[in-house]
């Protein structure tokens, strides 16, 4: 693959601008080969894919197993325990089983962060990081540009939202990079105590009022928010958080028409996000998920290009 | 038996001497120094090369009883002689914990089994380090405890520890805490940037000034003195030189990790470089240096912490917090302070050995003089090294530092009088 060097996909910033513009362009075709009647191409035959994963994620998953089959590749899921030290062994040793079994890429989630690290440093096949922690969820932030870039026909100069718990957000981290990046302006807006330290310094703005991202913004992404944050502390109630930080489509009145709505999924309905919201003419949250299995196509078909791996 | 150390550069915490000297040892104690000829001696030639006072480590994990898995108190000895120390302060979180007599006087009778170095014992604050209640002080002190600690954690309720402040006074025994609020502090690296950048939970450095605050005013209250264990802050360092300005009984130390490494280190998830209290800013890392320079910190231990593979080899999330740190003490104290100029290597002396044997109360020890104990450590000042992996005497390798060229090698460390470590 000319111009292309990466045999691992780890996190964004390992991408430049450069790298970015590629997997979009390559995305667009394969976009157009999942709307086909045979949705399938011989560019993988023979090679293996796992899928590695320790938390649960639905649509994650499929959308790589999709993308993989679509390219003819075989897959394997593995489901981990969330600590390989529950079973004694320790994650390289699983790892390294699996590699022994000739495998040619894994596909990682896992719930801490710098998994995708460890494994891309002690294995021979390639490692796509699908979600690691708090950390960074690249594949998330291409489909999410992917998606913004089709709709808006560019991403230099757009305001970008990014609503919610941004402090474990790894879609947020990820997007962040990818935004600035092509030239957005990112806004973070959250309580203050789900906001990240030291933020900024990525050249990100902060407020902690909806209304002065929702006024200027050519996209909103909300971010899921964990029930569970309220027990951790982080909150005082789900009820004020709903009522300081969560779209609706009374707050969205002041925004422009055209505003694209974006989420990660799955949606927390009436807490991030109205239902009214997430189902109206504003949302691409489903096209996010379509753009997703042609994002992920993209990125197979570009690292396995790339014979030797990444060192 | 007479044992003569022929030509040695003396390096005590007043100074170096300017001409090669000798020194005469007989029955473990320094008799003499100067130019000696004594045709009954045992000669060792020194070439010039730099003796030191041994180095006494005021904080160190052997891991025995119970974590055998990870050093035993032989590994660790061996591992402690190579990296030039001839005294160390083992911490009581082993399994049991190190709070009752009996615990003590079995870790004394294997220490003196293997009979290399000197191994002092720190007993429990609280009984299983539970923080709960007071472990038996005046027992453990007679049973051969040389100081308190609860290291690990601190102990969190500040009327529990106004009272072992007060009965550790009366039973004539240092407290040396380990500084480290809980309720703000479940994180797995030092809180900032990196921590957002990383996606790790972090952990501020308030975990540790708050309590290192706390125990200022504890000490100021009760009029009695308290040691501060691997001290990792800014922050922490101005408390600790404004309680010494105003007069107050408070010591302190730093390990070399925490003035050799930044945050920035656990950029590549290598679970080595998990540590706690965690790998802190550059600003941190440039005050602790100040520290040691102006005497705020007094000394520089290891909180030598071996892990084996298997346990290191996790998550960066599973894994524990701990690196060894016996072995590369002197080479990254000289590659980060002496050679740079920061610290002289008197300052050097003072801060891994006299300084260290004022606070423990070892009169015996922490100068070459006459009259002292011969424990020594002979350095090639200029040597520099390349730490690998297959020279770890220790049982655990977990060493950030692996592969890393350091500076200072140890020609021989002597403990007694005898050579207990040679290269």
């Amino acid at each position: 693959m000319i111009g292309w060097k990466h045999g691992d996909l780890l996190e964004l910033s390992d991408l430049s601008k450069e790298d970015i513009e590629r997997v979009i362009e390559t995305a667009k075709a394969f976009k157009e080969v999942s709307m086909r009647d045979i949705k399938k191409v011989p560019a993988l035959r023979g090679k293996t894919v796992v899928m590695l994963f320790s938390e649960p994620s639905t649509r994650t998953r499929i959308s790589f197993e999709l993308a993989a089959k679509r390219l003819s590749a075989d897959t394997l899921n593995v489901t981990v325990s969330a600590s390989s030290l529950q079973k004694g062994e320790t994650l390289l040793d699983m790892a390294k089983n699996i590699e022994a079994m000739n495998v040619d890429m894994i596909i990682v989630r896992h719930k801490s962060a710098g998994v995708p690290q460890i494994l891309a440093r002690e294995l021979k096949p390639g490692v796509i990081n699908a979600g690691d922690g708090c950390r960074s969820h690249p594949t998330q932030a291409l489909l999410d540009l992917f998606t913004i870039q089709e709709r808006l026909g560019r991403i230099d100069g757009l305001k970008v939202g990014i609503i919610g718990d941004v402090l474990h957000s790894r879609v947020a981290r990820s997007n962040i990079y990818g935004l600035i990046k092509m030239g957005a302006k990112v806004t973070l807006c959250g309580p203050s105590t789900l906001i990240p330290p030291e933020i900024e310094r990525q050249g990100v703005d902060v407020t902690y009022k909806l209304n002065e991202v929702v006024a200027d913004a050519d996209v909103l992404m909300c971010l899921r928010l964990q029930k569970e944050r309220q027990e951790e502390k982080y909150l005082p109630s789900i009820r004020e958080y709903v009522n300081a930080f969560g779209l609706t489509k009374e707050k969205l009145k002041q925004a422009k028409p055209d505003v694209l709505i974006m989420h990660p999924g799955p949606v927390n309905r009436g807490i991030e996000l109205s239902a009214e919201l997430a189902d109206g003419v504003n949302s691409v949250i489903l096209e996010q998920v379509t753009n997703g299995v042609a994002v992920r196509m993209a990125i197979l078909y570009l690292l396995f290009g790339k014979k030797e791996k990444a060192s | 038996m007479l044992t003569l150390i022929e030509k040695a550069i003396i390096v005590n915490s007043k100074g170096i001497s300017k001409e090669p000297q000798d020194v005469l040892i007989d029955k473990g104690v320094i008799v003499k120094i100067g130019k000696i000829s004594n045709p009954d001696a045992k000669v060792i030639e020194a070439n010039e090369h730099y003796l030191l006072p041994g180095f006494i480590d005021l904080h160190c994990h052997l891991r025995e009883p119970g974590q055998e898995h990870k050093e035993t108190l032989e590994t660790g000895i061996h591992s402690a002689a190579k990296g030039g120390f001839t005294s160390v302060v083992c911490m009581p979180n082993t399994n049991p914990v190190i709070d009752h007599a009996k615990i003590v006087e079995g870790i004394l009778k294997e220490v003196k089994r293997i009979g290399l170095i000197h191994v002092f014992p720190a007993g429990a604050i609280t009984r299983g380090q539970k923080g709960e209640e007071l472990s038996d002080m005046l027992e453990l002190k007679a049973a051969g405890c040389i100081a308190l600690s609860d290291d690990g954690k601190s102990v969190q309720n500040s009327q529990l520890m106004r009272y072992a402040l007060e009965y550790a006074k009366m039973a004539e025994i240092l407290l040396m805490e380990h500084c480290e609020d809980a309720t703000i502090s479940k994180g797995m690296m030092n809180e900032g940037y990196y921590s957002t950048l990383l996606g790790l939970k972090g952990i501020p450095d308030i975990a540790e000034t708050i309590i290192v605050a706390r125990d200022i005013e504890l000490a100021r209250y009760l009029k009695t003195r308290i040691h501060f264990s691997h001290i990792s802050s800014r922050r922490s360092v101005e408390l600790i030189r404004e309680a010494k300005a105003q007069g107050l009984q408070v010591t302190a130390e730093a390990c070399p990790h925490h003035f050799s490494l930044t945050e920035k280190a656990v950029q590549g998830f290598d679970t080595n470089t998990k540590v706690n209290p965690p790998l802190r800013s550059r600003e941190d890392v440039e005050a602790i240096k100040l520290a040691l320079k102006d005497g705020t910190l007094d000394a520089i231990s290891t909180d030598h912490a071996p892990h084996a593979q298997e346990e290191k080899e996790l998550e960066f999330d599973a894994a524990p917090v701990g690196m060894i740190g016996f072995e590369t003490a002197l080479g990254l104290a000289v590659r980060e302070l002496v050679e740079p100029k920061h610290i002289t290597w008197s300052t050097l002396a003072e801060k891994m050995s006299s300084m260290p044997a004022k606070i423990l109360g070892l009169d015996h020890k922490g100068e070459i003089a006459e009259g002292k104990d011969a424990d020594l450590v002979l350095v090639d000042p200029k040597k520099e090294w390349i730490f690998t992996k297959e020279q770890i005497v220790s049982k655990s390798k977990n060493s950030p530092f692996i592969g890393e060229k350091l500076k200072g090698s140890i020609v021989f460390t002597m403990c007694n009088g005898k050579i207990v470590y040679q290269a």
